[in-house]
């Protein structure tokens, strides 16, 4: 089968999310689509797969103009796709999961769940994708997730498999086993979409490439002949430079420990198990690891958000275990939250409001019970200023800036408050290269200046760029560390140590 | 520095679990110390429980407890399951444990209330099972809506609706066509509900408590400025009972479910048929997997508003005929605001059900038993204040929500709008 | 660092403030003047539907304008029906602001109301200064616990606000049944459940019966004026209103931000069990003298409407229970004047609702009323 889109444009309002785009793809081939976040590959991809209708352009299939009036139609013409963010519900079975939609059914509209199960096995043999089809989803792994994903789109008989940031979440090793299901279904016939931001995984599994920025179509190429700083150019239109400069490694005394701490989750699993972790001050600490492995809940534990159920937390030589959250932002703990939008700013508050989200109470803002609003607004403005906030006004709301504004926003609120320890959780994640860069800077001034850093990341990238100590997280517990300032890590064994195995690792 | 740490973690965590199988411990034993002190300790004669009645074809003799004894006895074991969740309690024991501690001390309660009297059990579990009815129909209406991601506050006011209705039409076309009309009316507040909700994005709460508010007001003005008049308009048939052969001369069992009007009967069937439908069918799964994560079920091409829609629409019509119940199923005429809250209690036997129409029957079932027994108390002439009795569904289910018997998992969409790019 | 003053020019662009947009106006008046209009309508419609012809659909029309602002005694009906309205309007837009809906005013206001008539009767021998500040203090404190009770399920255990709060609305109809059988309450003499009268030492006092013995209005308004203010300075100007709002329009980041989540859930029912128990105090020691079986009349129901019609904001909640006190006033004229049940306004009330809470439905009616780009939009 052979896949086309001629001249795809699609508006929100007033923003343009695809110009025109053009993309072709052949049964028998992986094509990369590369581009940062924004730059409209998920728009693309809703296009194709049914849930938008474009403004303009057209799909075309083997030759012949088609339309899609829903997720449907782009199924029944053999489209599928592997969404980022899993479409599964998670209290259904595996079978459940695989079937919905396109269900075997007998009198009465009853379900047929012996059929389904034998189905899913039958599909999971000829592909060696092993599933249990009872299971339920919310007790399986993600990588074991994103093979049901895999599964229900093959049950579907699709030709075209749309793979969206397919590697978000599993681990180097991990990527590699799911590399080689992609492989096998290039080589059964089928074409692949493969959708991501990240370079040397676009180079290694694309047979063509095709690069977007701003909702056009920025470049194409081969992957034998493009290196990394070439489709990281295409992709940010200007040379981009992947290294942060930053002071020589001086770091003071210890600022925050983690004594054997144990944290659990609200469904009473252990997330963090007997961790012991420093922090100085002048240095940056990263912690490493595959989403889920209870570096979440350690941040959680160390600001407050979340008691422990053992060890203790030092910070500048006082026990703050059973501090509030608002006291430890009083000893000059600052953090910067994984989830912006949910954890990080109210949407429906002002950008001034935001500013002293977490300082209300402060002298500066406040006299008695009422707070001084002329204050408020001098100091946000000022800080919005400083820190590049791009806003009208101090008193437009925070939902309508850009992510990477929202989380400027953020870094301004906790380093300008007189701080010597930073938590940054996944500081940069889905945001334009800019921001990080941006963000990036701001973070290893603190560290520069004296400041304590401990970062949280997915991206290894990250974690290697800024850290001058790198620990990693397996299973709730710190399986290695890494001694970055000594001279550059081997990824490799970080990678490994994330994967759980940790025979070589322990630098 | 800090202190040497010889106990293991496992040992140093104290789980909720735990916790909830000591509070559990300290509910039974705590009901224990109430029945043998209270339901006790004075009391004389033996309780007489009438199970048959005089022109039964199957006369089985009565229950005659000896009052005093026999509560000592669900005293002790009360404190014995209380015992047993400090020792080994947690699990599904937790939760049972609760559940027959509980059914113990109403037991206890009734022999109580009984000592030195007599009354029929078999009266009061009719009456019981006649007073489930709008509950039961209620619950699964309120679950079909939360199922596919709909919180329905508005189950008072399509009960109302249907009420009025079955009145009105029943009293013009006779009790079949006043029950159609009912179910109708009910279908078009269930349809008003989706479409406020999943295409004007209102508040799913908001959009409940107008149409409360709208009903009532609507009903009541109708039955004042008309009704009031035109007395012809406000007298319906009543469906009269029907006995079931050989089934309905089972002793106790027989009067309950098997000697009942067509309301009893359509109840039981709803509950079945609402069973297979959510659990056992495609249409179910599509439903349920649209109350859990709308947006899969669209990226699989299943049309989230139609389900939300129909799905709303039907459920109305439960209620519309649950709502005739009032009317057409007991005295054949509307008065003001005569649901009376039940469509609450409702919301709250699906609660205490867990979102399933079984567990909803179950959970009706004890509400209407607490509300036929609220009657009877005054035979007994017992020293307990019917008010406190009548307040038991609702303080049943404040402990259900806040937990106490087991978290509930609620369908993970409810009361949000799904907005479709 | 705070002596710095903001001087540079991007920081001076940053703090003004841009012109209320087109979208706000038409939220904040087209809207509600539609919703109103179309309610009329409507409820037009049903007067017809019910066999009433149209000159008395007029007429009804013309009573429920006369009824509410025609006359001194009208006003005085409008200002006594809308004081409990705002009262536990403004408790309930302010767990709204706080993210908690609070369906219980209801329940609040009787278990106020109740404590109030209690402290009325009793003490008799108290001056005026002290019987009536006590008597509406333990109104307000009774429904603040009472309101309290949702609040502390919600935060120590998770159980939502909408259902025990729904169904302590039901106990407190108990309750008072209860209560107002008990023979220190019960009026003496009586075999159905009332209560004995509020001493005189314990009433608020009628305003214009100086004029007419029979304007009803009384020194309750006053105290609603007050209200306002304060629940406007509360939300808006102090620290805690900050974390009322914060936590009730995310209360994810609000509890990163350090704002203690089941304080903030128990003091926002508790300042709105305040609020509408002291709507319950007002109506039995300004209206009633007395507490009988349903003496809250539903207001804790309309009350929800008069904060969702006031967008939750107190000087909106002050108009919106403005309105629905006329058309109380005003429906009980219709009733006199053109014989039509005044259970019709509760049908225009709902409506209203219906209308506001769902800007898109108004939209869809009225397209010419509204600019184009803005018929679309989300939330």
């Amino acid at each position: 089968m052979d896949i086309e889109l001629r001249g795809i444009t699609k508006r929100f309002g007033p923003v343009v999310a695809n110009a025109g785009v053009d993309l072709h793809v052949r049964a028998g081939e992986v094509l990369g689509l590369l581009g940062e976040n924004g730059a409209g590959k998920s728009t693309l991809m809703n296009v194709l797969c049914g849930l938008y209708a474009p403004d303009e352009g057209e799909i075309v299939i083997d030759g012949r103009p088609v339309t899609f009036d829903g997720p449907s139609d782009a199924i029944a013409a053999g489209i599928g796709m592997v969404h980022q963010h899993f479409m599964l519900v998670p209290v259904f079975t595996v079978a459940e999961n695989v079937i919905l939609g396109i269900e075997p059914t007998g009198q009465l509209d009853f379900l047929d769940r012996a059929a389904a199960r034998r189905q899913v096995r039958e599909i999971g043999d000829q592909y060696g994708l092993r599933v249990d089809p009872d299971a339920l989803i919310e007790e399986l792994p993600v990588g074991v997730q994103q093979r049901v994903e895999i599964i229900k789109v093959l049950f579907r008989s699709a030709d075209v498999l749309i793979l969206d940031e397919p590697t978000a979440v599993l681990t180097p090793q991990e990527v590699e086993e799911f590399f080689g299901i992609v492989r096998a279904l290039r080589d059964a016939g089928k074409a692949i979409i493969f959708i991501t931001h990240k370079l040397d995984e676009i180079l290694e599994i694309s047979d063509r490439i095709t690069v977007l920025r701003g909702g056009r179509v920025a470049g194409q190429g081969d992957p034998e002949t493009l290196t990394t700083r070439q489709l990281a150019e295409m992709m940010v239109g200007r040379p981009v430079s992947f290294d942060v400069e930053k002071a020589a490694y001086a770091p003071g005394d210890v600022l925050l420990e983690v004594r054997e701490l144990t944290v659990l989750r609200n469904n009473d699993e252990i997330a963090v198990d007997d961790v012991s972790l420093a922090v100085r001050s002048g240095e940056i600490v990263g912690i490493a690891g595959v989403q889920g492995n209870g570096q979440t809940a350690l941040i959680e534990a160390i600001t407050g958000l979340r008691h422990p159920a053992g060890g203790s937390i030092i910070y500048d030589g006082r026990d703050i275990t059973h501090s509030s959250v608002r006291a430890r932002h009083a000893m000059g703990i600052a953090h910067i939250p994984e989830d912006r939008q949910r954890t990080g700013i109210i949407g429906d508050f002002t950008i001034a409001e935001n500013m002293v989200l977490n300082s209300y109470y402060d002298d500066r803002y406040a006299s008695g019970p009422s707070i001084r609003w002329p204050e408020v607004m001098q100091h946000a403005a000022r800080y919005a200023a400083d820190f590049d906030v791009r806003t009208p006004s101090v008193h437009a709301k925070a939902f309508q800036l850009s992510g990477g504004n929202q989380q400027k926003l953020v870094v301004a609120r906790e380093l300008t408050r007189d701080t010597k320890l930073l938590i940054a959780a996944q500081p940069t994640r889905g945001l334009d290269v800019g921001s990080v860069e941006y963000i990036h800077k701001r973070i290893v001034e603190a560290r520069d200046e004296g400041d304590g850093v401990l970062i949280m990341s997915s991206e290894l990238d990250e974690i290697v760029a800024l850290s001058d100590r790198i620990v990693v997280m397996f299973k709730g517990r710190i399986v290695a560390e890494f001694d970055a300032f000594r001279g550059p890590v081997d990824r490799n064994a970080v990678g490994l140590a994330m994967a759980g195995s940790v025979s070589e690792a322990a630098a | 520095m800090v202190a040497a740490q010889d106990i293991s973690h496992s040992q140093r965590i104290g789980t909720p679990a735990d916790r909830r199988a000591r509070i559990t411990g300290v509910v039974l034993i705590g009901l224990a110390l109430f029945v043998a002190g209270v339901f006790s300790i004075g009391v004389t004669g033996d309780a007489t429980f009438r199970l048959s009645r005089p022109n039964d074809v199957w006369a089985i003799p009565n229950l005659v407890l000896p009052a005093a004894p026999f509560n000592y006895i669900i005293a002790a074991v009360l404190a014995f399951l209380g015992a047993r969740q400090f020792l080994r309690g947690g699990g599904r024991w937790t939760t049972l444990s609760l559940g027959i501690g509980l059914a113990l001390a109403v037991a206890a309660f009734l022999v109580w209330a009984t000592a030195g009297k007599a009354f029929s059990l078999t009266g009061m579990l009719q009456a019981t099972m006649v007073r489930a009815v709008p509950l039961v129909l209620g619950a699964i209406t309120g679950m079909m809506c939360e199922r596919v991601g709909v919180v329905n506050i508005a189950i008072e006011g399509m009960l109302l609706a249907g009420a009025f209705t079955g009145a009105l039409m029943g009293s013009l076309l006779g009790g079949v066509g006043g029950l159609i009309a009912a179910i109708g009316i009910g279908g078009l507040f269930g349809f008003i509900l989706a479409a406020l909700v999943v295409t004007y994005r209102m508040d799913q709460i908001i959009a409940g408590v107008v149409i409360n508010l709208f009903v009532l007001g609507l009903t009541s003005y109708v039955s004042s400025q008309v009704f009031a008049e035109h007395r012809f308009l406000n007298n319906a048939p009543v469906f009269r009972a029907y006995k079931v052969p050989i089934l309905g001369d089972i002793p106790v069992i027989g009067p309950m479910f098997f000697n009942q009007n067509l309301f009893v009967y359509g109840a039981l069937v709803m509950v079945g048929v609402a069973t297979y439908y959510l659990f056992y069918t495609r249409m179910g799964l599509r439903a349920r997997s649209v109350g859990e994560h709308p947006r899969a079920a669209d990226t699989l091409g299943i049309n989230v508003y139609r389900t939300r829609y129909i799905n709303v629409t039907v459920a109305g019509m439960i209620a519309g005929f649950g709502g005739a119940w009032f009317t057409l199923g007991s005295v054949g005429r509307f008065d003001e605001n005569m649901t009376g809250g039940r469509g609450f209690i409702a919301l709250a036997a699906m609660l205490f059900g867990r979102y399933h129409p079984v567990g909803a029957l179950m959970a009706a079932l004890v509400f209407g038993f607490a509300d036929s027994m609220q009657q009877k108390l005054a035979l007994l002439q017992t020293p307990i204040p019917s008010e406190f009795l009548s307040m038991a569904p609702y303080i049943a289910t404040i402990i259900v929500v806040a937990g106490v018997v087991g978290r509930t998992r609620t369908p993970a969409a409810g009361g949000k709008p799904y907005i479709k790019e | 660092m705070t002596d710095q003053t903001a001087s540079d020019p991007l920081t001076q662009k940053l703090l003004e403030r841009a012109a209320p947009s087109r979208a706000e106006f038409e939220d904040l008046v087209i809207v509600p003047i539609f919703a109103v209009i179309v309610a009329l309508a409507v409820g037009a419609l049903v007067m017809l539907a019910t066999a009433v012809d149209l000159p008395t659909i007029g007429q009804s029309y013309v009573a429920l304008v006369r009824g509410s602002v025609g006359s001194l005694n009208a006003l005085s009906e409008t200002l006594t029906a809308a004081a409990p309205l705002v009262l536990a309007g403004l408790g309930l837009a302010l767990g709204f602001r706080a993210g908690l809906f609070n369906i219980g005013a209801e329940g609040q206001i009787v278990i106020g109301g109740l404590v109030a008539v209690i402290v009325g009767f009793s003490f008799a021998g108290l001056p005026w200064a002290i019987h009536l500040p006590l008597a509406l203090f333990a109104g307000a404190l009774a429904g603040a616990l009472y309101a309290s009770i949702a609040g502390w399920l919600r935060a120590a255990t998770g159980a939502h606000e909408v259902i025990t709060t729904i169904m302590l609305n039901l106990i407190s109809y108990r309750i008072l049944d209860y209560v107002l059988r008990q023979p220190f309450v019960q009026r003496e003499g009586r075999a159905d459940p009332i209560s004995r009268s509020v001493l005189d030492s314990a009433q608020l006092p009628g305003l214009l019966t100086w004029i007419d013995p029979n304007l009803r209005v009384h020194a309750g308004v006053f105290l609603v004026v007050l209200a306002v203010i304060v629940v406007y300075w509360l939300l808006f100007r102090t620290k805690v209103g900050f974390e009322f709002r914060a936590s009730g329009k995310n209360p994810d980041a609000a509890r990163y931000a350090g704002i203690r989540a089941s304080f903030i859930i128990v003091a926002a029912m508790a300042c709105a069990g305040a609020l509408a128990g002291l709507a319950g105090a007002n109506q039995v020691l300004g209206v009633l003298d007395r507490a009988s079986p349903g003496f809250s009349a539903g207001i804790g129901f309309d009350a929800i409407s008069v904060a969702l019609l006031g967008r939750s904001h107190p000087v909106g909640v002050l108009f919106a229970g403005l309105l629905f006190g006329a058309l109380e006033a005003g429906g009980r004229q219709m009733q006199v004047d053109a014989g039509v049940s005044v259970d019709l306004i509760g049908i225009i009330q709902a409506l209203i609702i219906v209308f506001i809470a769902a800007p898109l439905l108004v939209r869809a009616i009225f397209p010419w009323g509204f600019r184009k780009s803005e018929a679309g939009r989300n939330e």
